[in-house]
Parts: C-alpha cells; sequence; structure tokens
C-alpha cells in the first residue's frame, strides 16, 4: 500500500533545502513507519529531485518524523525555476511511497 | 493565574482579513499578531522604498488598519505586525493618521527599527555566506537589502512604553508572539525554558490557518468543515507558558492534534534545536492533547541560550527568469506536447539565448516531481512549460517568444500560451553579532 493510507505530511522551505513531515493517523503504526522509512528509503524515493543529503528526525511524543533534504529546490523558493518553487507538493511525493 | 490570550491574524503577506477582525471582535484577545513577511518579501519592499521614500511597507497595511484598528482598540486588543517590511516609521505614521481618521486619539503607535544594516556592509566582507561558504565580497549580485532577524526585545521595549500598536521590520515570526507573553508575563530574557515554550506558540500561531485546519484537507482522508469560513487560530498562554490553543467557536476548520503536528514541524529542521535571536528552542518533547472540540493543551517546548549573532538576510540582484506555456488536447496531445517542448529547445539554441539552466516539462505529467513516471493514462490535456535561467532580459524574453510562436508555427492545435519574464532578487544569510545591531523604538501618538 502507500503510505498515504496511514499517514500524513507537510512541507516547508528554507532557502535550498526542503523538510517534509510524516505523521501518523494511527499513534500504533508509529514504529512500523520508523523502521520501514529510513533515510535511505526517503533519498531513494527522492533521488532525482534531491541532490543533497535526506537527514531523518524524530518526534517521539508527537509520533511523528521530519526529513530534512538538502540541495533539494533548484537553489530555493527565490530562484528556482521550477513552477512549485517552494517545494509544497513534495509532502505528496513522499505519501507516494511504499510501504 | 493570570492569562493572556494571543491571536494570529495573518500567516503570510496576502493573507485573508475577515478572520482577523472575527477574531478581534469575539476571541476575547489581548493581542493579535500579522505576519506579513516572507524571506524576499523585504528586498521587493527595499527597492519600493528606493523609488518613494514613504513606502516600503507591507501593500496591504491601509486595508488592514483601516479595518483592524478601529476594532482593536474598541476591543482593548493590541496589534503586533510585522507589516513595517523596510520602512517601519513610514508604516506607523501612516497608521497614526488612520487612527485620527477614526477619532482615535491618544492611541499610541511603535515602529521598531534595527533591523537594517545596508549601510555597514563593508565591515562584514569577510563573512562567510551560510548558503553558500563563500565570502561576501564574492557575492555575484548588486545587493540591495540586508536586515538583522531581530528576536522579542523592541516589541518588549515598545510595550513598556505603552503602545497600542506596534509596527517592526524583520522579526523572527515567533518573536511577534513571544514579545508580548514574555512583556505580560515579566519572563526574563534568559528564561530558555520560557522563551523556547513561548517560540513553540508563536511557531503554531505564526502562519494563520495553518493550524486550524487550512492547508491539511485530503478529501475522504482528512475532510476539513467549511474552508471557505476558516477560522484563524488564537492560544490562551498561562504563566508557566503553557497553555490551549483553540479558534473562534463557528467558524469553519478545525482545531486537532493533528492539524497541531503538521504545524510543529512546518518549516523546522533538528526539532531538538530551532534557532531563533532569542533562544534555540527545542521542540522535540513537545505534546498534544485534545481538551475538547477545537481545543488542544500544547506542553513540552523548553529551549537553550541564544547564540551570540543575528541572522542577517541579504537580498540581492540574481538573475532573470523567462518562462512560457501553451496547451494541446484530445487524441495524441501528449506527442504533440513533446513535439512542441523539442522545437522550443532547438529554437533557444538557433537563436543563441544564453541559459545558465533550464527546464522543459508538462504539467500534469512531470512538472511538480521531474520524474519520467511512465504509468499514467494518455492525459486529455498536456500543457507544456518552458523556464530558462539567463543573465540578461533580453534573453529571458526570448524563452516566452518561442513558445508563443507555437500559434503558428508549431504542433497543431496549441492554445492558451502565456509567457512572463521575472527579475530575480535572491537572499543570501551571513552572521552578524548581536553587539552590533542597536534595537530602537520610535513611538507616535494620533491626536
Amino acid at each position: 500500500m502507500k503510505l498515504w493510507e496511514i499517514a500524513h505530511s507537510r512541507t516547508g522551505d528554507k532557502g535550498n533545502i526542503s523538510n517534509v513531515s510524516l505523521i501518523v493517523y494511527d499513534e500504533k503504526d508509529y514504529e512500523y513507519v520508523k523502521e520501514k522509512i529510513t533515510e535511505a528509503a526517503v533519498k531513494e524515493h527522492f533521488k532525482h529531485i534531491v541532490k543533497g543529503e535526506v537527514k531523518r528526525y524524530e518526534l517521539p511524543n508527537a509520533k511523528a518524523l521530519n526529513f530534512v533534504m538538502y540541495d533539494a529546490l533548484g537553489g530555493g523558493v527565490t530562484r528556482s525555476l521550477a513552477m512549485d518553487k517552494h517545494g509544497k507538493s513534495l509532502s505528496s511525493y513522499l505519501l507516494d511511497m511504499d510501504i | 493565574m493570570k492569562k493572556i490570550r494571543i491571536g494570529s491574524g495573518a500567516g503570510y503577506a496576502g493573507d485573508r482579513l475577515e478572520p482577523s477582525l472575527e477574531l478581534i471582535e469575539k476571541g476575547e484577545l489581548d493581542y493579535i499578531c500579522y505576519e506579513c513577511l516572507a524571506e524576499r518579501t523585504i528586498a521587493i519592499a527595499q527597492q519600493s522604498k528606493l523609488s518613494d521614500p514613504s513606502k516600503g511597507y507591507n501593500g496591504l497595511l491601509e486595508y488592514r488598519m483601516e479595518h483592524a484598528l478601529p476594532a482593536a482598540i474598541k476591543n482593548k486588543v493590541k496589534i503586533i505586525t510585522n507589516m513595517g517590511a523596510a520602512n517601519p516609521e513610514s508604516a506607523a505614521e501612516v497608521t497614526k493618521q488612520i487612527a485620527e481618521k477614526h477619532g482615535l486619539k491618544g492611541v499610541k503607535i511603535a515602529a521598531v527599527i534595527g533591523d537594517d544594516v545596508y549601510e555597514h556592509l563593508d565591515k562584514y566582507q569577510e563573512l562567510k555566506i551560510w548558503e553558500t561558504g563563500k565570502s561576501l565580497k564574492e557575492l555575484d549580485g548588486e545587493i540591495i537589502s540586508a536586515n538583522a532577524y531581530l528576536g522579542i526585545e523592541g516589541i518588549v521595549k515598545a510595550l513598556e512604553e505603552g503602545a497600542d500598536v506596534v509596527i517592526t521590520g524583520r522579526v523572527s515570526d515567533p518573536a511577534l508572539f513571544l514579545g508580548p507573553l514574555a512583556y505580560e508575563f515579566g519572563w526574563d530574557k534568559q528564561d530558555y525554558d520560557k522563551m523556547g515554550k513561548g517560540t513553540l506558540v508563536g511557531h503554531l500561531l505564526e502562519c494563520g490557518g495553518q493550524v486550524t485546519g487550512g492547508y491539511y484537507a485530503e478529501p475522504g482522508k482528512k475532510d476539513v468543515e467549511r474552508l471557505w469560513k476558516l477560522g484563524f487560530p488564537l492560544a490562551e498562554i498561562s504563566e508557566d507558558g503553557e497553555g490551549t490553543l483553540t479558534k473562534v467557536e463557528g467558524t469553519g476548520g478545525q482545531v486537532t492534534k493533528d492539524t497541531c503536528k503538521e504545524q510543529l514541524i512546518y518549516e523546522i529542521h533538528d526539532p531538538e534545536n530551532y534557532l531563533t535571536p532569542d533562544c534555540v528552542a527545542d521542540f522535540s518533547k513537545v505534546s498534544f492533547k485534545e481538551e475538547g472540540k477545537d481545543i488542544v493543551s500544547i506542553s513540552g517546548a523548553t529551549g537553550k541560550a541564544e547564540t551570540p549573532y543575528y541572522k542577517v538576510s541579504l537580498g540581492y540582484k540574481d538573475c532573470y527568469i523567462g518562462e512560457g506555456e501553451i496547451s494541446y488536447g484530445g487524441p495524441n496531445c501528449l506527442e504533440r506536447a513533446k513535439l512542441a517542448l523539442e522545437i522550443v529547445k532547438k529554437r533557444l539554441a538557433i537563436q543563441k539565448v544564453e541559459l545558465d539552466e533550464e527546464r522543459y516539462e508538462i504539467i500534469g505529467i512531470n512538472s511538480l516531481f521531474s520524474d519520467e513516471a511512465t504509468n499514467y493514462d494518455e492525459p486529455r490535456e498536456a500543457r507544456i512549460r518552458v523556464a530558462g535561467r539567463t543573465k540578461k532580459k533580453s534573453d529571458a524574453i526570448k524563452v516566452g517568444n518561442e513558445v508563443e510562436t507555437l500559434y503558428t508555427n508549431g504542433p497543431a492545435g496549441g492554445g492558451g500560451a502565456s509567457k512572463n519574464v521575472s527579475e530575480i532578487i535572491s537572499v543570501a544569510s551571513v552572521l552578524v553579532p548581536k553587539k552590533d545591531i542597536q534595537v530602537k523604538v520610535v513611538m507616535k501618538e494620533a491626536e
């Protein structure tokens, strides 16, 4: 199934760095998602978009993960050639991952 | 225990006005804060100040103040905003005139200044640019603005001097909310636990409707009531820095654990180390609890000592971007769209257009995720988009022109061509010692 079935997400941007949250609907799914959706898996999924590293942070009380993706926004909102200069839609792309 | 009610009147420069008026009228607020200054906005505002020294503040300032100021004074709500952008003093003067027009004698309007360090850039030429690691003197492009992200200092000072309205230029977004909390509760600036807690309140509120169900809806999965009447958030905070988040009863949207979680992680990197001018906030242990319909309690934030630097954001003239789009429809439209892209690419080469970077894409296929996904059905419509970065404006113009000429020179049935050229003001950051910057308050009183 798609990650979309069990989790939701929002993207933020700072300069050329994108951060994509991953929040499970049912907190019982947190450990499973934490095990499957690793830095490496996300880096692979975003490989044609994100040029730099992917770093994952955990928020154990909120039962959520935060993926910080470097060199991800074509230079950032001020100079990107993309239509979606903020990379706002990357949250939806994360949720398109299979789990 | 003393409690303060603080509302969010705007999540970005162009946000809706009515939800903030609803908050002022019905939210039993002490403060309403309008966050209206994105990263690059101040550089653009600086340019408008250059062409007219009385301008350079948020373009919606008059419109917002015309409606919000009389309502706020009537309901004893203080207004705090960064709508001053590149010219807080002028914004305060305009607000004073609006107050006088409405007969609001004695209303005090403060401008917080000191964030503009453009005149002092000479001594910072050796500083490293945070984004590239190169020194400032190597920056390629004319710098047009330099503003430090100030903390709460000026806002607190303005409130101590009796301001009813505080207008700032560049301050950190959470400071707009942390400032009044620190003032009301007499928090010590070195009490970093409180600074962290207040920063969380600011962080959750600063994007307006993004915590009350805006930017959240997913039909069938995360349904949100009446987004066309979305209520903006308010927080009720106690002296210990904790409290609840809610919205005005009867407004659209929702406040739940999940809407709060999405906003908690929005635009943060390491949740243990969220850098602000007032503290290094720690959001890693934050918890939310639903106390009732649309009431969520927030707890668990803390903070550590601030760094000795302000982040200074520099706006500079970077390049031009030229763009063009045109649509194809019906049977085989995708093939015609691909041919159209090929034609434009070849035309730009024949015309010797100098492109530093270029993009050729089909909206609906690969414009958002730039992948070569193949598992889609033949679309009924396909719109191409070409974008190119150039040093010269004349080259940027040619990008859109070569898309437009597809009307009579390209594949069959192209329609709805559009083109655009933008001068790109980019942003770079350096860290400047806090001791170099003097924050000042200029007070004006309506007569």
